[in-house]
């Protein structure tokens, strides 16, 4: 499942995100939004590893993020 | 018998004030003014308003926009300087169309000036004082009555347009005393709803937003042009004037204000000679009204324009009358012992009359 | 979402879904979405009145899902002085830059302060003007670089930069008065509990609350967002220490 959703037309590429992901699963790709801006990826293998703490999203300056986890 | 008052002027503007449902008073200090300030911090919370004395004149008309913007009928009084430094927050209640009922009690100035009778400061109520091209509604009373009168309706005109008015007394109005009939006031019926105001959403579904910056293309002349043809409605419906014995004059007077009572005393003295002068006397100089001017001179031609300062409103005079008219002007700019009495206008008159 | 999904971190719903205008890593966004969070959290979205200052952050209205009245340079406080006294029981606050709260706006915010109104303010310290182009602010750095300060800031000229959250800490009206910074996870966490705090105790009506927020601004320090954000605590803290300096709700 994807914890970590990202709204492409938010995000800015800033990379606060990743520096912020104790798991480093974040980082700034080269694809584009419409406004030009660089966008945080993640590999969708990846989507398994992240714990869903909810890091990046608190420091996102642009709220790009929204965080889900598994229903216990 | 009505109740008859004996009431200094400034306290007729703040008693006018009250019985109009202002609320929210927010103001600092300055001379001639204070009486209005002193009797609002007595008087507010008789009736569950708000005083605050702010720490600038900058401050209060900011608190002044807020509680207009905030639905509230508000005030603040002040003089010239005080005006000055008000000016900016106008500007924006202007472009933010917020209403609010704002006194100027002039004194001369320019700078710090003088504390006594002036009217140094009409360019300024009637160019809206501050920046960016836009107006008031200016009310120029005569008498403690029409300060108390005029103080209502400036409550009602600008909750109607949405529009900041303004009351422009003098140090002679606001520091004579003279016989008042209060009276209840009558909130017009058809005021606008203000459902523009802010108040918290309160299950809107849109956050309302008052404010006077446009970014778009074309959103700020589209926002000018429509503050302008306010000022054009309020031309064609607001216009208020006094005229008197213009049937038979051979020399119109025109003064607003504190000179208009000079100059009132002055064409008694002359009718009494059998001087044909006759008189046009703005009570709201902003709308300015320009179609008595136009009619009463193109049978009148001739016409002295009397202010307490250098020459002010001879040019709204001027813009105003039949092409063919002779304006002349004479006027003092204020200060201590530059008051002109009645004898000395009444020369004036003389000498334009015959001349 | 799946039925079998959580959600645990989204946009609150104060904060409208559109894209701010703010340059990439600036902090204002950071600030925003926490006081939209305290909104939501006291669940007083209706009765929340804004009052927007002149700066980077004069689009208020454009982000927020309440009303909002537009400031003059530095006069918020005022504003929200007008406002609040006519509806008491609103929610009031105002959001301000340092060059609109440090600089033009000294004596509004003192007085308000002083007065105890009951209005909480939010303050962003970048420690530059940042929507006329970076010049110098009253909380520059000494030393620091800004295009009105091109050889650093010099105090002996130009003074100090201006402890805001020590200085209104020292008004009998104060309540309240705390500094936070945005640029880690958990002090972005501290910065939203202590907002939340600040506008807790305006529901409480317990008095005047204020928040210094440090932040980056990456396009006027001439830094990429990582850098600009390792500088607020490499650099800002030191002379801008966090900490809550007034708290009349403290126990003890």
């Amino acid at each position: 499942m994807k914890k970590i959703i990202i709204d492409e037309e938010f995000c800015k590429g800033c990379g606060l995100c990743a520096e912020a992901c104790p798991k480093q699963l974040l980082k700034i790709g080269s694809k584009l939004n419409k406004q030009g801006y660089p966008l945080v990826e993640i590999e969708s293998s990846d989507q398994e590893k992240c714990v869903s703490c909810a890091l990046c999203a608190r420091v996102c300056p642009d709220v790009a993020l929204k965080i889900t986890k598994p229903e216990k | 018998m009505k109740k008859r008052l004996f009431v200094k002027g400034n306290e007729a503007v703040a008693m006018g004030a009250l019985e109009a449902g202002c609320r929210y008073y927010f103001g600092y200090p300055i001379t001639p003014q204070n009486d209005i300030p002193e009797f609002m911090s007595r008087e507010m919370p008789k009736v569950g308003g708000t005083f605050v004395q702010a720490e600038s004149e900058v401050a209060a008309i900011n608190m002044v926009l807020g509680a207009g913007a905030a639905g509230g009928r508000v005030m603040t009084s002040s003089s010239g300087p005080g005006i000055s430094l008000k000016a900016e927050g106008m500007s924006f209640m202007a472009g933010s169309e917020v209403p609010a009922v704002i006194v100027n009690i002039q004194r001369p100035g320019p700078g710090l000036g003088g504390i006594d009778v002036s009217q140094a400061d009409y360019f300024q109520a009637v160019k809206g004082a501050g920046h960016g091209g836009y107006h008031l509604i200016v009310l120029a009373p005569h008498s403690v009555q029409e300060l108390y009168d005029l103080t209502m309706l400036a409550f009602d005109l600008a909750d109607r347009y949405r529009i900041p008015a303004m009351v422009l007394g003098d140090a002679m109005l606001g520091q004579m005393k003279e016989a008042l009939v209060p009276h209840a006031h009558q909130l017009p019926e058809d005021l606008p709803p203000k459902d523009w105001a802010i108040t918290g959403k309160g299950g809107r579904a849109k956050g309302n937003a008052v404010k006077s910056l446009y970014l778009a293309d074309g959103e700020l002349e589209a926002h000018n042009w429509h503050l302008h043809a306010k000022y054009a409605q309020l031309k064609e419906k607001e216009t208020r004037f006094e005229a008197v014995g213009l049937e038979d004059a051979e020399l119109i007077l025109t003064a607003f204000g504190g000179a208009a009572r000079i100059v009132k005393t002055a064409i008694a003295m002359a009718r009494k000679e059998g001087l044909k002068v006759g008189l046009i006397r703005p009570i709201t100089v902003f709308p300015f009204p320009a179609e008595i001017y136009r009619t009463a001179t193109a049978k009148t031609p001739k016409v002295l324009c009397v202010e307490l300062n250098n020459g002010q409103m001879v040019e709204d005079v001027r813009l105003s009358v039949d092409p063919m008219a002779d304006v002349r002007f004479y006027g003092r700019p204020g200060g201590t012992g530059s008051l002109p009495d009645p004898e000395e206008i009444f020369a004036q008159i003389c000498k334009h009359y015959k001349d | 979402m799946a039925p079998n999904e959580q959600t645990v971190f989204q946009r609150p719903s104060s904060l409208k879904e559109v894209p701010t205008h703010y340059c990439a890593g600036c902090h204002h966004g950071t600030v925003h979405r926490l006081v939209a969070e305290a909104i939501d959290l006291l669940d007083v979205q209706q009765q929340t009145i804004g009052i927007g200052s002149v700066g980077c952050s004069v689009l208020l209205y454009d982000y927020f899902d309440i009303d909002v009245v537009e400031a003059p340079h530095g006069r918020a406080p005022a504003v929200g002085t007008g406002v609040k006294r006519v509806h008491p029981d609103s929610v009031v606050f105002t959001y301000q830059g340092d060059g609109d709260l440090a600089a033009i706006g000294t004596a509004e915010i003192i007085h308000a302060a002083n007065r105890g109104e009951l209005i909480t303010v939010i303050f962003l310290n970048n420690t530059t003007y940042g929507m006329t182009g970076g010049q110098m602010a009253p909380t520059t750095l000494p030393g620091q670089v800004t295009t009105t300060s091109p050889y650093g800031r010099d105090v002996t000229k130009e003074g100090y930069p201006i402890r805001v959250a020590e200085l209104l800490a020292m008004l009998g009206g104060t309540a309240f008065s705390a500094r936070v910074a945005v640029d880690t996870p958990k002090r972005v966490m501290e910065a939203g509990r202590t907002i939340l705090k600040a506008f807790e105790m305006q529901v409480k009506k317990q008095g005047f609350a204020f928040v210094e927020v440090l932040g980056a601004c990456p396009t006027n320090w001439g830094m990429s967002a990582i850098e600009a954000n390792e500088r607020v605590g490499k650099e800002m803290m030191d002379y801008f220490p966090l900490g809550v300096y007034k708290d009349i709700t403290a126990s003890g």
